[in-house]
């Protein structure tokens, strides 16, 4: 309603006067209301519904079934560690198939990425889990760190292409050979660049270890499953799912705003150029999108 | 090979199943997205704050715990439709949040000229928004639609997990009527390269013919 927290798209809206001020102010106690009102029948449903009876909440109170939530809470963890690490590698590893000198391996590297980036993450993890016979957890971390892997590697590749040539040339009219260039100078210049975006694809491979539910990995959402389908506490489906989407919400949101926070940061740093790269998370074969 | 030629039917059941989920999606979040840009535009506070509160939140949900809650959730409140409604409903909204933010990346690259333009003729708001910015703003945001669009397609495999009618969910079929596993994902990933290719292909077309250069 103030002018001052106005979004940066200003040019769409003149400066309102008294009497578009009042205008807005109707509007907004009225949307408001109507959300309130929304609200409101959602909760009236939720009462009507019995999903606030003790028993549906009394499972929560045991120290097994918090313990089972936290192992969940561990594991969740674990299988995002191991893959945000892998894909790490695995993306490096890609990007410098992808940069190489030889038409072979440059070959192979983009063939590898933009069908792991093509494929959806469920298929790959299942086709791991089912064909190959291989355990929950290492099905999953496998799936991911192929899908966000070959990502990354796109991430870095345009990172590393985003450095100046000028830094290049004069590395190279130092008399570094191409390794060095890469490692001293061109690397780390596109990781600061890349920061941002490496992170929101962390929070990518995190949200998808939620996939490791259909695997039946014993992750978050399979324990929150284990809860919800309990006779014995009557179901507390809607009772499991307000508890456990707020810690998942929240998780990702934590990354998400750090993220953000590294990219403010690095836009004030004048050492880094300013380079915005399309964020590469969903899988293209699309030329315009990079 | 046998797998595909022997269970041509199955598998053209699952692949029309994908394509349907699709499209239902997309539909509802390229609705859902321009209502929800638009929210985040206008001068209206409280119409902000709820297209923030939208994005943040639907970006930053598992796709599964939403499959999860819509799926398993929705009915126990006493909300019953049928399971292909709710995997449009899960997979539309999750990726509305996605759609959303392309088009306001968009709309912050339509030259500022062009609303004040549309402001010094008299135009209102919706009127600003709609007929001068956001066309334009489509436009330039023809490729990273298509992207999510291609993103989409592939998580509707989680409704297929979920036991819709859907192109991985063949594959529990195939594997009890005891068909090599390996041909029969190698079929269902054919199957899925020749839809994201294609949302590519049209896109590209679409960019080709509407899009802007600036």
């Amino acid at each position: 309603m103030t002018t001052h927290s106005a979004p940066s798209t200003t040019a769409l809206y003149d400066i309102p006067g008294p009497l578009t001020r009042k205008r807005h102010l109707v509007y907004g106690v009225v949307s408001t209301i109507l959300i309130l009102a929304l609200v409101g029948w959602v909760i009236y449903l939720l009462f009507d519904t019995d999903q606030f009876t003790s028993a549906k909440w009394s499972p929560f109170a045991y120290k097994g079934i918090q313990e089972l939530l936290l192992r969940g809470l561990g594991n969740t963890l674990k299988a995002f560690a191991y893959a945000a690490v892998l894909s790490l590698v695995l993306g490096a590893v890609l990007a410098v198939g992808r940069l190489s000198d030889h038409r072979p391996v440059r070959w192979v590297a983009t063939v590898l990425v933009e069908f792991f980036r093509a494929m959806p993450v469920l298929v790959m993890i299942f086709f791991i889990f089912v064909a190959l016979k291989v355990q929950p957890l290492p099905a999953l971390v496998a799936g991911l760190t192929l899908y966000n892997g070959s990502v990354l590697a796109e991430v870095f590749r345009t990172g590393i292409n985003s450095v100046e040539r000028g830094q290049h040339e004069a590395a190279f009219a130092l008399g570094m050979r191409k390794t060095q260039v890469m490692t001293f100078v061109l690397a780390p210049q596109a990781v600061r660049a890349m920061l941002p975006t490496i992170i929101s694809q962390l929070v990518v491979a995190l949200k998808d270890t939620s996939l490791g539910y259909l695997i039946t990995y014993e992750e978050f959402l399979h324990a929150g499953k284990l809860i919800a389908s309990n006779l014995d506490y009557d179901l507390p489906f809607i009772p499991v799912v307000m508890v456990i989407s707020p810690i998942y919400i929240g998780m990702c949101m934590l990354l998400s705003w750090f993220a953000t926070w590294v990219a403010k940061r690095e836009r004030r740093n004048p050492k880094t150029e300013a380079v915005d790269v399309a964020p590469a998370e969903p899988g293209t074969l699309l030329p315009g999108a990079q | 090979m046998d797998v595909l030629t022997e269970n041509f039917s199955l598998y053209g059941k699952g692949f029309l199943g994908t394509l349907e989920l699709t499209v239902y999606a997309s539909i509802l979040a390229m609705v859902l997205g321009f209502v929800m840009a638009s929210c985040r535009v206008a001068p209206v506070g409280s119409f902000r704050v709820l297209g923030t509160v939208w994005v943040t939140v639907l970006r930053n949900t598992p796709l599964t715990l939403l499959f999860f809650a819509v799926l398993l959730g929705l009915p126990r409140f006493g909300l019953v439709l049928p399971f292909k409604v709710f995997a449009v409903l899960a997979l539309g909204c999750y990726t509305s949040a996605f759609i959303c933010e392309v088009l306001r990346s968009g709309i912050n690259t339509v030259p500022k000229g062009q609303g004040e333009a549309a402001r010094s003729l008299g135009m209102t708001f919706g009127q600003t928004l709609g007929n001068v910015v956001l066309p334009q703003a489509f436009r330039s945001v023809i490729p990273p639609i298509g992207s999510t669009l291609i993103a989409l397609a592939k998580n509707s495999a989680i409704a297929g997990a979920f036991s819709v009618t859907e192109l991985l969910g063949t594959y529990k079929t195939l594997n009890e009527l005891g068909y090599s596993i390996i041909w029969t994902f190698v079929w269902i990933a054919v199957g899925y390269l020749i839809i994201t290719l294609s949302i590519s292909a049209l896109f590209n077309v679409m960019e080709k013919r509407w899009g802007v250069a600036r």
